[in-house]
């Protein structure tokens, strides 16, 4: 386990206050000066060295991130944006950061600002978190009064000004460009790269956009060294992450543990156990929704990195993990997500709007025993011609949990669903109907 | 993609307060100059608060000419995000979260418990007019599943019997306490916190 000086989240409970006096107890705030004075390149470079990825999700280099934007200020200014949208289904970690870490991802919004030369930063909160945005407006209000944001910020000599924008429900807004759109007060739906944000990004101008967890880490990892953060955790899987257990778990609970970390060790230790023992697991979706889940029998041994996932066919993503026990029907589970992606899809591309709906109404009556033997392999066809073929991820993002369904509980889904392929009348299959009759009738 | 309708009977006329319009003006000056659009959002937010929980399409004409933008963006961003409420909700808007982690720990309890005190149907009003509830997608507090929302606040840690005493409590007018409802603290891992410890009750 993970030793508690190592951990940057001292605060993950709330056991401290959040103001400025108790943060600077905890470390920050102390020598912001001095960290800004050794300059962009060192800062940049002691990010590389530290090997930290994104935390958002899909885990991108963060220092290399940086070293994208323009090295000189042409006619555009910069812009750093915070992207705090967290919807995917499992994760609720940057809340905790907005809540009781707040800051930490201030003072980190100060350091990548000036790394990045940016003097207007955006965060961007999900609308339902009002509350815990409100509690980060405070922190912010309190950190303009002691000067530690505004014109020479903390005394660095650099000038800041952060901003909140409150999304309002849109799940693919946590989707880089589809937030830049909607900053810019627009529908929230993604924009083609290239050009890459770091280039043209909000308002036409050059823009870096990282997660909560990723920006709040920088000002630890930069007073501690990006050594000691590479030597967490494994090559190119280094630091500490936030982890959230969510599910049939004995005591789900967000809990920041070391890169690399064991499946079972953080179900059993932190989590308190499966529901009804070890042997009663199902399955479990490592890393937010849009993971494809893990069988039992390879959670025994599988480590929680971006690589040993990859390995498995899955990804780290959001470290949202969601256990899943023998109690539950694995195939409904897997249902209600294709219905949350169906509700998140923004309609832009027709194979993710269309192909949303109906990976959805297949996977409801593959629950409930109504489909056709063949298809489950159309199930199959379906998410294949999403993936890869939409604008953004979402089109991955919403295929990859039903292709992990299908790779796993294939037997269970044919076992269940043997009805003949041949459309009978008795069985009325809709195979065509229009995914919006089928909505909410009051919506 | 989700369907919403803007709601029948739609008010004449709409107008900021003096309280949201100067709320308004402070938003608009977030953003750089030119650039006024980006505010729509919150202030559709604003005229949500201040129309009772909704926004009547005089709103969005209103707030076009405020912003100086074209009608139809207003109302592409106001049909496209799902929290702005394009019919009457009432004063009590309850959100249950019934995605995959919530479902999984009951939130069909939940809706139950909605279904019995509030309304038979989602998106309808209480018989009292005060009170209506929508199942939702992820509101992202998994590891306190299942839970809700009442306006801004969220209730965690549910269970049928906590929910209806929670619905008995807002139908009668008050305001019950938000946050966990199992007495954990926050997201810690209830009696088995292995983890800071030295700062544990500091």
């Amino acid at each position: 386990m993970l030793k508690d000086q190592d951990r940057i989240f001292q605060n993950l409970y709330n056991d401290k206050g959040t103001d400025v006096t108790s943060s600077q107890e905890r470390g920050d705030w102390v020598n912001t000066k001095e960290i800004t004075d050794k300059g962009r390149d060192w800062i940049i470079n002691e990010i590389k060295e530290s090997q930290l990825r994104g935390r958002g999700g899909a885990g991108f280099p963060t220092g290399l991130k940086w070293s994208f934007a323009p090295k000189e200020v042409g006619s555009r200014p910069h812009y750093l944006v915070i992207n705090g949208d967290e919807s995917e289904p499992g994760t609720c970690k940057d809340r905790d950061i907005l809540r009781f870490e707040p800051h930490k991802l201030i003072e980190g919004c100060l350091i990548a600002s000036y790394a990045v030369q940016a003097h207007i930063c955006y965060i961007y909160i999900r609308g339902e978190y009002f509350v815990d945005g409100q509690k980060l407006q405070a922190a912010i209000d309190e950190a303009y009064e002691k000067r530690l944001l505004g014109k020479n910020a903390a005394g660095t000599g650099w000038d800041l000004d952060i901003y909140i924008h409150y999304g309002a429900g849109a799940y693919i807004c946590g989707e880089e460009t589809a937030l830049l759109e909607s900053i810019e007060g627009k529908k929230g739906q993604p924009r083609l790269k290239p050009p890459f944000p770091a280039l043209i990004g909000l308002y036409g101008c050059p823009t870096i956009i990282n997660n909560v967890e990723t920006i709040a880490v920088v000002p630890t990892i930069l007073r501690r060294g990006g050594k000691w953060f590479a030597s967490l955790g494994r090559e190119k899987n280094t630091g500490t992450k936030i982890f959230c257990i969510s599910g049939n778990v004995n005591t789900p609970c967000n809990v920041e543990e070391e890169m690399n970390i064991p499946l079972k060790e953080l179900i059993e230790i932190h989590a308190g156990g499966v529901i009804g023992g070890w042997e009663n697991l199902q399955a479990v979706i490592p890393g937010g929704s849009s993971m494809p889940l893990i069988p039992k029998e390879k959670c025994e041994t599988l480590t929680m990195d971006f690589d040993s996932l990859m390995a498995e066919k899955s990804g780290l993503g959001t470290a949202g993990i969601v256990v899943i026990n023998k109690d539950q029907d694995i195939i409904k589970c897997m249902a209600r997500i294709a219905r949350f992606y169906k509700h998140e899809s923004c309609g832009q591309c027709t194979p993710c709007r269309e192909g949303s709906g109906w990976m959805w109404r297949m996977l409801e009556r593959m629950a409930k025993g109504d489909a056709t033997k063949d298809e489950v392999d159309m199930l199959g066809d379906v998410t294949n011609q999403i993936a890869g073929h939409t604008i953004c991820a979402f089109g991955e993002g919403s295929s990859w949990p039903v292709q992990g369904l299908l790779r796993h509980f294939k037997k269970e889904i044919e076992k269940r669903n043997n009805l003949d392929p041949i459309v009978q009348k008795k069985n009325n299959i809709p195979y065509l109907v229009d995914q919006h009759l089928l909505d909410k009738k009051n919506a | 993609m989700s369907l919403r309708r803007p709601a029948k009977d739609q008010p004449e006329s709409f107008e900021f307060n003096a309280s949201s319009l100067e709320a308004a003006n402070v938003i608009v000056a977030k953003y750089p100059e030119g650039k006024q659009q980006s505010a729509v959002m919150a202030l559709l937010y604003i005229a949500q608060k201040q129309n009772n929980n909704w926004i009547p399409l005089a709103a969005m004409k209103y707030i076009a000419k405020f912003l100086d933008m074209p009608y139809i963006k207003v109302y592409e961003v106001a049909t496209f995000y799902t929290m702005y409420n394009l019919a009457p909700v009432g004063k009590y808007f309850v959100q249950v979260c019934t995605t995959t982690p919530c479902m999984i720990r009951g939130a069909n309890k939940l809706v139950e418990a909605c279904k019995e005190k509030i309304s038979e149907n989602e998106c309808e009003l209480s018989n009292d007019k005060s009170c209506s509830w929508m199942e939702v997608e992820c509101l992202g507090a998994c590891v306190n599943a299942p839970m809700m929302q009442i306006n801004d606040d969220y209730y965690e840690d549910l269970d049928k019997q906590k929910t209806l005493d929670i619905l008995d409590k807002i139908l009668n007018g008050e305001t019950p306490k938000p946050g966990s409802y199992r007495g954990r603290v926050n997201n810690e891992p209830e009696n088995n916190r292995k983890t800071l410890m030295d700062v544990k009750n500091a």
